[in-house]
C-alpha cells in the first residue's frame, strides 16, 4: 500500500482558524457537565457513559460520533430528558434540563411520525399541543415546503419513501422551533444515494435557520461532512475520546470528500475508532478458516 | 400465474385464489352434508315405512331403527303375510339441506302455536337487543380502562390482578345470582354478556395498548406533549385501530354466551325458539335458527370491517 503524506487533521487553513475563533465566542446553547449513566441490569451495574463534558455554541454543528454500543444514543437521550442522568448535567440556555420538551427537537433513526396523522397534522402536532401563538396550518405547511414536500402535505406516512418520511420527521421538530435539534443517526436506515441527499438538505437549512444541531452518526464520511466539531466516543465505558474540529472549510460540498483536509480527518477518526492494535487482534478472530471447496478440474477453477 | 405455489409460506395468495378458497370453504361441508343426506347407502341407519304391510303399529312415514324393521318383516314373511316396505333415512335430528333451507323461509312466516309466544323475528329481535346491551354496557367500562390499565402502571397493578382471577369464573356460574339480583327478564341476561365479555375486555385491551410503539410517546414528549395531550393524542389513536379489532373480536364472543344467558330466568329470544322447536322435534327449525345466528354473526363482523376500513383511512394498505 502506498502511503499518501497528508497533513495533520490539526492544520486549520486561517480562515478556518478564524471561523473557529469566531463560532467559540458566539453565545453557549448546550452544555454538558460531567454527565454519566449507569444501567441497573440483571447482571448487575452497567457503566454507559462516564464523565461526558461538552459546550455547543449557537448554530453550531456537532457530530458524535463512536463504534456502536458505546453510548451515543443514551447520551442523546438524556439530552432530550428521555432517559435520567446518573450524575452530572445537562444545561440548556443556562437551565438544567428535566425531563422531555419542545425546546430540544428530536429526529429519531426509525422515522416515528405518527402514522394516523397526515404530513400536515404531523407537522402540526408540536404547535398544537405546546399551544403555540399563529395559526398552526400555515405554519406547518411552511415547513413542510421548506423540506420540499408541499405535494405531500395531505398524504399519510405509510405513503411515503424512508427519505421522505425523515425529511416530514425534520419539519415536525424544526417547527417548534428548537432551540438544538438532536439527530439519532437519522439518516442510518437510508439507502447511500438518499443519505447524501439528505446530507445537503440538512445543510441547507442548518445554513438559512437559526439552529444548532447536535447528530448522531458511525459514519465517519458523514460526520466530517457535517460537522464544525466531532465528539469522538469510545466504548465500555462511554467516554470522550478527542473533541475534533473539522478543518474541512464551509460551505461544504461532495467534492471535499477527497480533499487532504477531509481525508486527514477520516485517517484520525478511523485511527480512534478502529485502533490499529485492536485490528490485528481482532483479525484471528475475524478470519475465516476457509478450505478450497472448488473441485480442482471445475469450469472456473481459479478468480484469478 | 400458476408458477406462484398454492402452499408458498406465509405468501399471499391472488384475490381469485382467495375468493376460490373462501367460497369453497362453505361449500366442502355443504358437500358433506349433502353426501350424508341425499346418497342412501352413506350412514342412512334408519328405514322410514313406505307401506305398513301386516304390522300393525308401522305406520307410513314412521321412522325405525334398522333392526327392528327386519326383524318385524322377517315375522310377517314367516306368517306368510304382507311384507311391510321402508327405505333408508337418517335420524330426526338430521334433516336435509333442502328441509333447513325451506326452514329458513318458513320459520318466519310460521304463526306462533300459542298467543302469548313469539315470531322469530321477535325471538331475534329480543336476542339481538340482549347482546347489544351486554356489550355496550361492558365496552361503556371496559374500554376507558383497559386503556387507562394499558397507560398507566397504576391502573394496571390496581385493576389487573382482580380482573386475572375474576375472568376464570365462569360468567353463566353467576346465573342464578343475576336472577335473584335483577329479575327475569332482561336483565340479568345482559348481566351474564357483561360478566362474560367485561374481565376480558379489560385484559385485552390493557394488552394493545400496551403494544403501543414507545418511541411514538417519546417522540410526542419531545414535541412538547404532556399528559393529557399524550393519552388523547397519542396513545388513544395510535391504538384505535387494533381496538377495532379487539372490539370485533370481543363481540363474537359476546355471541357465544347469548345461548347461556338466555336460558337464565325466563328463556327468550333466539333460544326459547331453539328449545321450543326441538321439543316439537322441528329439527329443520332447530337448524335453521342456529344459522341464523350464524349469519347475522358473519354479516354484522363482515361490516364492522368494511366501516373500519372507511373510517381508519391511514390504514387502508395495511388492514384487510
Ligand atoms: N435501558 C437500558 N438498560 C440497560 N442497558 C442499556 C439500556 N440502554 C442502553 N444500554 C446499554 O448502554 C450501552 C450504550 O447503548 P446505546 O446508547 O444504545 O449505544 P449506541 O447508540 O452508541 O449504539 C450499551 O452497552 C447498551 O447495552
Ligand atoms: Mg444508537
Amino acid at each position: 500500500m502506498t502511503q499518501i503524506q497528508l497533513p495533520s487533521y490539526r492544520e486549520q487553513s486561517p480562515e478556518v482558524r478564524a471561523r473557529f475563533e469566531r463560532l467559540k465566542t458566539r453565545p453557549v446553547i448546550l452544555e454538558v457537565q460531567d454527565l454519566c449513566k449507569d444501567f441497573d441490569t440483571r447482571q448487575g451495574r452497567v457503566t454507559a457513559l462516564r464523565d461526558i463534558n461538552l459546550t455547543v455554541h449557537r448554530r453550531e454543528f456537532v457530530c458524535v460520533i463512536g463504534p456502536s454500543g458505546c453510548g451515543k444514543s443514551t447520551l442523546i437521550r438524556m439530552l432530550a430528558g428521555l432517559e435520567t442522568q446518573s450524575s452530572g448535567q445537562v444545561l440548556l440556555d443556562g437551565q438544567p434540563v428535566s425531563g422531555p420538551g419542545p425546546d430540544r427537537g428530536m429526529v429519531f433513526q426509525g422515522y416515528t411520525l405518527f402514522p394516523w396523522l397526515t404530513v400536515k397534522q404531523n407537522v402540526m402536532f408540536g404547535l398544537q399541543v405546546s399551544g403555540r401563538s399563529g395559526l398552526p396550518e400555515p405554519t406547518a405547511l411552511q415547513w413542510i415546503d421548506l423540506v420540499g414536500l408541499s405535494k405531500f402535505s395531505d398524504a399519510y406516512p405509510h405513503q411515503l419513501s424512508g427519505g421522505m418520511k425523515q425529511r416530514v420527521a425534520i419539519a415536525r421538530a424544526l417547527a417548534n422551533q428548537p432551540r438544538i435539534l438532536l439527530m439519532d443517526e437519522p439518516f442510518g436506515a437510508l439507502d447511500a444515494q438518499t443519505r447524501g441527499r439528505m446530507q445537503a438538505y440538512l445543510l441547507d437549512i442548518w445554513k438559512n435557520i437559526d439552529v444548532t444541531i447536535l447528530f448522531i452518526t458511525h459514519d465517519l464520511d458523514e460526520a466530517i461532512y457535517l460537522a464544525d466539531r466531532i465528539l469522538v466516543l469510545k466504548a465500555h465505558p462511554g467516554e470522550v475520546q478527542e473533541l475534533i474540529e473539522v478543518p474541512v472549510p464551509h460551505p461544504r460540498n461532495p467534492k471535499q470528500f477527497l480533499s487532504p483536509e477531509f481525508l486527514a480527518t477520516k485517517a484520525r477518526l478511523e485511527e480512534l475508532i478502529h485502533p490499529p492494535q485492536a485490528e490485528t487482534a481482532g483479525l484471528s478472530e475475524d478470519h475465516l478458516n476457509m478450505v478450497r471447496m472448488v473441485a480442482v478440474d471445475d469450469v472456473v477453477p481459479e478468480v484469478y | 400465474m400458476s408458477a406462484q405455489s398454492w402452499f408458498a409460506v406465509r405468501k399471499e395468495l391472488s384475490p381469485k385464489r382467495r375468493m376460490f378458497l373462501g367460497i369453497l370453504s362453505f361449500v366442502i361441508p355443504l358437500a358433506i352434508w349433502c353426501l350424508v343426506s341425499y346418497v342412501p347407502f352413506i350412514w342412512h341407519p334408519m328405514v322410514q315405512v313406505t307401506d305398513p304391510g301386516s304390522v300393525s303399529y308401522f305406520t307410513p312415514g314412521m321412522l325405525l331403527e334398522h333392526e327392528v324393521f327386519e326383524r318385524e318383516a322377517e315375522a310377517a314373511k314367516e306368517k306368510g303375510e304382507a311384507q311391510p316396505t321402508g327405505e333408508p333415512a337418517n335420524p330426526i335430528y338430521l334433516p336435509a339441506p333442502h328441509q333447513v333451507a325451506k326452514a329458513m323461509y318458513t320459520a318466519f312466516t310460521t304463526e306462533p302455536k300459542r298467543r302469548d309466544e313469539k315470531w322469530l323475528h321477535e325471538s331475534l329481535g329480543n336476542s339481538i337487543y340482549v347482546i347489544a346491551m351486554g356489550f355496550l354496557i361492558s365496552s361503556l367500562f371496559g374500554v376507558p380502562l383497559g386503556i387507562l390499565a394499558g397507560t398507566y402502571d397504576v391502573f394496571s397493578r390496581l385493576n389487573e390482578p382482580f380482573v386475572e382471577f375474576f375472568r376464570y369464573l365462569p360468567a353463566p356460574a353467576f346465573g342464578a345470582l343475576a336472577v335473584a339480583v335483577l329479575g327475569i327478564n332482561e336483565a340479568p341476561k345482559i348481566a351474564i354478556i357483561f360478566i362474560g365479555t367485561f374481565f376480558q375486555q379489560v385484559l385485552v385491551i390493557a394488552n394493545t395498548t400496551r403494544k403501543l410503539d414507545p418511541s411514538l410517546l417519546e417522540a410526542a414528549m419531545t414535541l412538547g406533549a404532556k399528559r393529557t395531550s399524550l393519552l388523547f393524542r397519542v396513545v388513544i389513536p395510535g391504538i384505535i385501530v387494533d381496538l377495532y379489532k379487539d372490539q370485533r373480536i370481543l363481540l363474537g364472543w359476546a355471541w357465544t354466551y347469548l345461548i347461556v344467558a338466555e336460558m337464565i330466568g325466563a328463556s327468550s329470544g333466539i333460544t326459547w325458539f331453539i328449545t321450543q322447536q326441538a321439543r316439537y322435534k322441528n329439527f329443520e327449525n332447530v337448524y335453521a335458527a342456529i344459522f341464523m345466528i350464524g349469519v347475522l354473526g358473519l354479516t354484522t363482523d363482515l361490516l364492522l370491517a368494511w366501516i373500519g376500513r372507511r373510517i381508519f383511512p391511514w390504514q387502508r394498505s395495511i388492514a384487510r
